[in-house]
């Protein structure tokens, strides 16, 4: 899946030394930061908190379709448990309360009555660390359409899911096989497959890179690339040049609070804020 | 090589010394174990094996002539017994440990469950048969039947099928369970298709601890008025039964020394049954452990 060599519209963004300098450039992006975009997801001042604790505190974010959102900041800035918000996993962690509206399509995800487990199918999510079922890869990819009463040929979906996630050549031959015998790389990218055989609206990527090599993270890297295309990404990384180099838009967050969201090329080039300038250039985190 | 000048003092050899010594102290404790499990078998062999023939497995018991005397409707019964047992605790210790590990939330009504649970384990087996008596024999009027002993075995056994089921469901490590949820998948789809399989050789492990157990117990069978002495098979559940150490205890009881070696002889079928299941529940986890793969 290299056959299509997309022109990377943020590659003239580079390493960490070239942000120090924020050099004059042409505003591509001028039009699209006019132009208001449908947000897929509208977070309005969400609260989420674990027993008294806020880990996330009024934050609003929009999401803009088919675009990468990355969400970056240092290490318990609540970056995650935002991510984890946007599919309702957190009510998952014993003691975690939400308040706050979180808008999917027009419909309060956090409003009465709202149904997570149908969310859960139109947004998917890929975790940190991959962690396939322990099953047989084409049960890994053909679970989440089954359950969901996938109507069509489910051979066809898992190899269409599976040329999309950029490992059909890899597995075709042992489809049968414990989805343990893939390495970490392989079986991120069978998460991914898994995700998005329900062809879900949105995915959201937790650090989907942080277990893996350089060589897998890379290969992850321009398979988001590609599924921005087709699906709305939301992707959380502690790795600022994964952040420039994949995302549209970039969130940065600290102790909880949403400091600053614009196109990643004015985050990495002229943040309008001092916390985000301190962050990119290294000075902590 | 080894420097004792300096801030370290390392004592290496008396270190060594030391932990070779609770080596030693382990190893002796084990094999312990293992040589008296050994002693007990030999004897038993030594003692029942020339007894044992078709005969023995075919024929009833007599009191009159220990040759001609079987274990007919002490195996049958053994096998009516343990089938209910199992029928009756194995569903619902399985479904107990689901509810409680993976939809009770963690309150303190739960925990009290959970503490009564741990406490049931460890109640005598000659209370349940007070309670089997009450209960299922009187109350249920189910009489002295080998449904009455199987329900009371059952109880028994059922507070170790539930622990060791909530261990191994608590096992199965939550991603599985995020990455099911994840796909849309409901509590039941997630338990049924993924966190019951993978826990799998774990209950069984409990159920095969309960079932040995089962078809050992003495005790509570007497207690429900259960008899020593049968000349028929249970035709069905509400018929009278003994069991295999019911008949063993009574053959024991007898003064000649021929009823000694008969007993030693139905210890040997007791073995018998008991292994061939356990073999199949070791089997069935062995198959289930090779391919988790977490």
């Amino acid at each position: 899946m290299v056959d299509v060599m997309e022109p990377q519209p943020l590659a003239t963004v580079e390493g960490p030394p070239t942000l120090l300098i924020p050099r004059p450039r042409p505003r591509r992006r001028e039009e699209s930061a006019k132009e208001p975009v449908e947000p897929v997801i509208s977070v309005q001042g969400l609260t989420i908190r674990y027993g008294s604790f806020a880990a996330v505190r009024d934050v609003s974010l929009d999401i803009p379709p088919r675009q990468v959102s990355a969400i970056i900041g240092p290490s318990g800035c609540g970056k995650s448990t935002l991510l984890r918000a946007m599919n309702r996993m957190n009510e998952f962690v014993p003691a975690a309360s939400a308040s706050g509206k979180l808008i999917y399509r027009g419909r309060d995800v956090y409003g009465a009555g709202f149904d997570p487990v149908d969310l859960r199918r139109q947004i998917g999510m890929v975790f940190q660390k991959p962690n396939p079922f322990p099953k047989s890869i084409f049960k890994n990819v053909a679970w989440g359409p089954i359950i969901n009463g996938y109507r069509g040929n489910i051979e066809e979906l898992v190899e269409r899911t599976l040329i999309q996630a950029a490992l059909w050549d890899e597995v075709k031959d042992k489809l049968q096989e414990s989805a343990y015998a893939l390495s970490g790389g392989q079986q991120q990218r069978l998460c991914i497959a898994r995700a998005i055989a329900l062809n879900p609206d949105v995915l959201l990527m937790d650090e989907p890179c942080s277990a893996l090599d350089p060589i897998a993270t890379s290969r992850i890297e321009d398979l988001i690339d590609e599924l921005k295309t087709k699906y709305t990404v939301v992707l959380v990384t502690h790795n600022m040049q994964q952040a420039a180099r994949v995302s549209d838009r970039t969130a940065f967050m600290y102790l909880g609070e949403l400091i600053e969201v614009d196109d990643t090329q004015v985050i990495f080039t002229k943040p309008g804020n001092r916390k985000t300038q301190d962050y990119i250039t290294g000075r902590f985190g | 090589m080894t420097q004792t000048t300096g801030a370290f003092e390392p004592r290496l050899a008396r270190r060594k010394r030391v932990g070779r010594l609770f080596m030693a102290g382990f190893a002796v404790m084990s094999f312990v174990g293992i040589g008296f499990l050994a002693v007990l078998i030999v004897r038993i062999l030594w003692e029942g094996l020339p007894w044992i023939s078709a005969k023995f497995i075919v024929n009833f018991p007599s009191v009159l002539s220990p040759a001609d005397a079987g274990v007919r409707s002490a195996l049958f019964g053994t096998v009516w017994l343990i089938v209910i047992t199992g029928l009756v605790s194995v569903p619902m210790g399985v479904a107990a440990a689901i509810y409680l590990e993976e939809y009770a939330s963690n309150n303190r009504i739960t925990r009290l469950i959970q503490l009564s649970i741990a406490n049931l384990a460890g109640v005598p087996s000659v209370v349940y048969g007070i309670l089997g008596l009450a209960v299922f024999v009187r109350w249920l009027s189910c009489g002295r039947s080998v449904l009455a002993g199987g329900l009371t075995v059952a109880l028994l056994v059922l507070p170790v099928i539930i622990i060791a089921s909530r261990e191994a469901l608590g096992a199965v490590p939550n991603s599985f369970r995020h990455a099911a949820y994840a796909l849309g998948a409901t509590r039941w789809q997630t338990i049924r298709s993924h966190v019951l399989p993978a826990a799998v050789p774990g209950i069984l492990t409990g159920v095969i601890l309960a079932l040995s157990r089962a078809i050992g117990e003495a005790a509570p069978l007497l207690m429900l008025g259960a008899l020593t002495y049968v000349t028929f098979v249970p035709e069905g559940p509400l018929d009278e039964f003994t069991v295999l150490p019911l008949q063993i205890y009574q053959w024991v009881d007898q003064p000649q020394a021929e009823f000694h070696h008969l007993a030693a002889a139905g210890i040997i079928v007791l073995l018998g049954v008991l292994l061939p299941m356990n073999g199949v529940a070791i089997a069935v986890r062995a198959w289930h452990q090779r391919r988790k793969a977490w």
